[in-house]
């Protein structure tokens, strides 16, 4: 009797096991597809989101945007230029190969090859193998970014990756050809390809062998397919024909979360979206009066609500928060009173003629956007002659700031408040690459300054402060124009456990979502 | 028949000549490849630097005779973004395309014959009413309209049809068909009912108009006046002098209609020529832009080639040498 009510217990429980991780296949369904399977192609969030299926990086960002341990279990700081890391152990490649510090080291060599890549490693002198299990990595200067950079490194396998194929190296990095890198990978990550039609779908299927042992992840198969047009992948989504979508258009977001047994899910991205008011074509500019009033008068509070639908979170700097640099104490600044007596304090009471350019299919209603601050500076009497062109011909046009008005979103590489600076608005300079994107020409030696000292500054704390005043001193002065931070939207069925796997950084980590 | 073709050929081959010069001119203006290969943060002279290893800062000359002497090598270049011969991609896709032009202009057939010859027939009668009103709305709602009011109607709301994709195919000879399998056959009735909805207006006012003109001619009349059964004389005589503009204006517009399909193809998520056209502008792939340009110029040549050579042997009356007459 005892003996059958053990079986009976027995059986229940394993069937309780069984039932719980149960396996799924489920179908996603993105605007595009990974454009190759090299990892260091091309820096783009389409190929970091593959990245983080087919391999791992050393750390990762979780979903409230801490630092968590994968590859690397533990690091600490040796001295001022020196990082250790340990590395996990027993880690297995797809190919079977073992991941030792080898591998680590051939991948970072890789990414400093990469020209997508190498800037954002550029500080770092060299990476030394401790032992199997051990490195360290070194920077010219104290770096205080070593952590967010390592969240790059995903580490590659050496010897699949070495070699000879076609008559090229394998580990070659090819931009406008076929790679072996391009069409293989040997990866540490949850799934592995087993069928890729470019442009039509990717299949991934669980890593039997994955290392991580304590992901909750149930997904067996995961099949991405490419659907480019919003209206068609909402009716996918509707209609049962996938399980998850990525983006969701705002014109979508109310109909998808409604639909019962559908739901949206969304969070704040940190890719900010802005005007540069440029200083060089256009003399009217020059005046930090006359950029105040622009700022004042563009109700970027309105632009969020009725023409972003409320999916967009409204900026008055360029750090999001939750980054180092976001400064709390400066909020958006709409107030047309306050912008024309600007105007006239400037001496344009009568207004004055400027060129707007922005593209049409790059960012979220970014066409609709600049008619609605191209009619939102007509009431200070700032008459906007304005075009709008695809993103194949802003782009030739943006290299050389050819209109007065520039609209440009930008995505910190490194997550970090600096990034936007350096680019977006510190002065140009051919030679270091600064302001490569600032085409308000904006030039502050403070803000120079700030930003390059905040480069070799490693008291967090300290820094923050530095990078807190640079924001100040850009609303000051107004620097640019800031709009908002796009949202990302993600639409789902409701037995998808999204909501624990997407992260801010937008590269969501299939290998622990769980389907019910 | 043979200084016909002569003609035709030579003919063809300046056309090509033209249509690749202009395909190539345009590439310039389309934008820079260089931004849809490479992250926001990579510098201009590492840009100008892929530019030279890729050959696009060579003068427009240079280019165009280097393309033009691998063309002639069955080279027509490579895909930056699929990173394969644009000529084995789009021979690739067009299965896919011509899949959905076959499919719509089955429908297009099996509509537009009945419903033109019905309403040639009782021109009086409620139902032609009805159906020219429908088909002037159908000539004038666009396509992306019609399928996106599909997909809504019988995906989202009635759950009947797939939204997107060509579903399961499967490989007979070399060529991926949706038409052998449930879910390929599923998928492609949307497609083509938006594809057709394009042409089928036009086809039934001609069918119908040109139906209308042979049941007024003198043979038709003397027919009826011999007694012969009225079904006899529609289907059996008028009928057969119908088909002729029918299969003119149908070849003419299939070229049409593979070019149409970028739109259908788009809404559809159907992965094929159209599709990888639109694509390609939208990453600014130039090499495949330039190829599918060329290719669908020829795909109309040879059509109305074809077309003219099917006219001669339908109606020996036409002579297509041009001397007679």
């Amino acid at each position: 009797m005892n003996c059958l009510k053990m079986k009976i217990a027995i059986a229940v429980l394993a069937a309780g096991v069984s039932f719980s991780s149960v396996a799924a296949e489920i179908t996603v369904a993105y605007d595009a597809d990974p454009v190759s399977l090299d990892p260091h192609e091309q820096i783009s969030s389409g190929t970091l989101q593959m990245s983080h299926l087919l391999f791992d990086p050393l750390i990762r960002y979780d979903n409230n945007f801490k630092l968590e341990a994968r590859l690397a279990t533990s690091w600490e700081r040796i001295n001022n230029t020196t990082y250790r890391f340990h590395l996990r152990k027993g880690v297995k490649f797809h190919s079977g190969n073992l991941l030792t510090v080898d591998d680590v080291i051939w991948t970072f060599d890789r990414l400093r090859n990469s020209i997508d890549f190498k800037a954002i490693y550029a500080p770092f002198k060299e990476m030394i193998k401790i032992d199997d299990y051990t490195f360290d990595i070194i920077s010219y200067k104290p770096f205080p970014l070593v952590l967010q950079t390592a969240t790059y490194i995903f580490p590659m396998d050496k010897k699949f990756y070495t070699g000879q194929f076609n008559g090229k190296s394998k580990s070659l990095i090819v931009k406008n050809g076929r790679s072996f890198a391009s069409t293989h990978v040997s990866g540490t990550g949850p799934f592995i390809v087993t069928f890729r039609e470019q442009g039509v779908k990717v299949v991934f299927e669980r890593f039997n062998d994955y290392w991580d042992k304590s992901s909750p992840g149930n997904v067996d198969k995961l099949t991405l397919v490419p659907i480019k047009e919003n209206a068609t992948r909402v009716a996918a989504l509707l209609s049962g024909d996938v399980d998850l979508i990525q983006p969701v258009g705002p014109n979508d977001q109310k109909r998808v979360s409604t639909t019962k047994g559908i739901k949206l899910v969304t969070l704040q991205s940190n890719r900010i979206l802005t005007f540069q008011l440029n200083q060089k074509s256009n003399p009217a500019l020059r005046d930090v009066r006359v950029r105040q009033a622009i700022v004042y008068a563009i109700n970027n509070t309105g632009i969020v609500k009725k023409i972003m639908k409320g999916f967009a979170t409204v900026a008055a700097q360029q750090s999001p928060e939750g980054y180092v640099g976001h400064n709390e104490t400066l909020v958006p600044r709409y107030d047309l009173k306050k912008a024309k007596q600007l105007m006239i304090d400037a001496g344009y009471k009568d207004g004055f003629k400027l060129t707007m350019l922005a593209p049409n299919n790059r960012y979220v209603n970014d066409a609709k956007i600049a008619q609605a601050v191209a009619s939102m500076l007509a009431k200070i009497g700032i008459k906007v002659d304005l075009k709008t062109v695809p993103k194949a011909q802003y782009w030739p046009a943006f290299d050389t700031c050819s209109a007065d008005m520039m609209m440009v979103g930008w995505q910190s590489d490194t997550e970090d408040s600096a990034n936007f600076t350096e680019f977006l608005t510190m002065t140009r300079n051919e030679k270091t690459g600064k302001g490569a994107y600032n085409c308000g020409y904006y030039s502050n030696p403070e803000v120079d300054k700030l930003v390059n000292d905040a480069g070799s500054e490693t008291n967090p704390d300290t820094r923050a402060k530095m990078l807190q005043k640079v924001e100040r001193i850009l609303y000051d002065d107004a620097a640019f124009v800031p709009l908002h931070w796009q949202n990302i939207a993600w639409g789902a069925k409701s037995n998808i456990g999204i909501k624990d796997i997407v992260t801010s950084t937008n590269l969501p980590f299939f290998g622990d979502l769980i389907v019910k | 028949m043979l200084t016909f073709l002569g003609q035709r050929l030579i003919q063809a081959l300046i056309v090509m000549f033209v249509i690749s010069l202009v395909a190539f001119a345009i590439q310039d203006n389309l934008g820079d490849p260089l931004r849809e290969m490479v992250g926001q943060s990579v510098s201009l002279a590492e840009r100008q630097a892929l530019r030279d290893e890729m050959g696009l800062n060579d003068p427009y000359l240079t280019k165009y005779s280097r393309f033009i002497v691998n063309a002639l090598h069955g080279d027509l270049g490579t895909s930056y973004f699929l990173k394969k011969p644009v000529l084995d991609i789009i021979l690739d896709k067009l299965q896919a395309t011509l899949e959905l032009v076959f499919g719509a202009a089955l429908i297009i057939l099996f509509v537009s014959i009945p419903l033109g010859v019905y309403s040639a027939i009782h021109p009086k009668s409620i139902s032609t009413k009805i159906i020219m009103t429908l088909s002037s709305l159908g000539i004038s709602v666009p396509v992306f309209l019609t399928a996106i009011m599909l997909m809504y109607i019988f995906s989202i709301e009635l759950n009947w049809l797939p939204s997107y994709g060509r579903g399961d195919t499967i490989n007979v000879w070399g060529w991926e068909t949706g038409f052998l399998t449930k879910d390929g056959l599923l998928h492609l009735i949307l497609p083509c009912i938006s594809l057709a909805s394009i042409m089928l207006p036009l086809f039934i006012r001609l069918v119908r108009s040109e139906m209308l003109e042979a049941l007024g001619s003198e043979y038709v009349k003397f027919a009826t006046a011999k007694g012969l059964s009225l079904q006899k004389i529609y289907y059996q005589h008028a009928l057969k002098n119908t088909m002729l503009p029918v299969i003119t204006v149908g070849g003419v517009q299939i070229g049409t209609m593979i070019a149409y399909t970028i739109l259908t193809e788009t809404v559809f998520q159907w992965p094929g020529t159209g599709f990888l056209f639109l694509d390609a502008i939208n990453r600014v792939d130039t090499p495949v832009i330039t190829a599918y340009v060329i290719f669908v110029g020829l795909i109309f040549v040879v059509t109305n080639t074809f077309v003219d050579l099917l006219y001669g042997l339908i109606n020996p009356t036409v002579d297509i040498t041009g001397k007679g007459a």
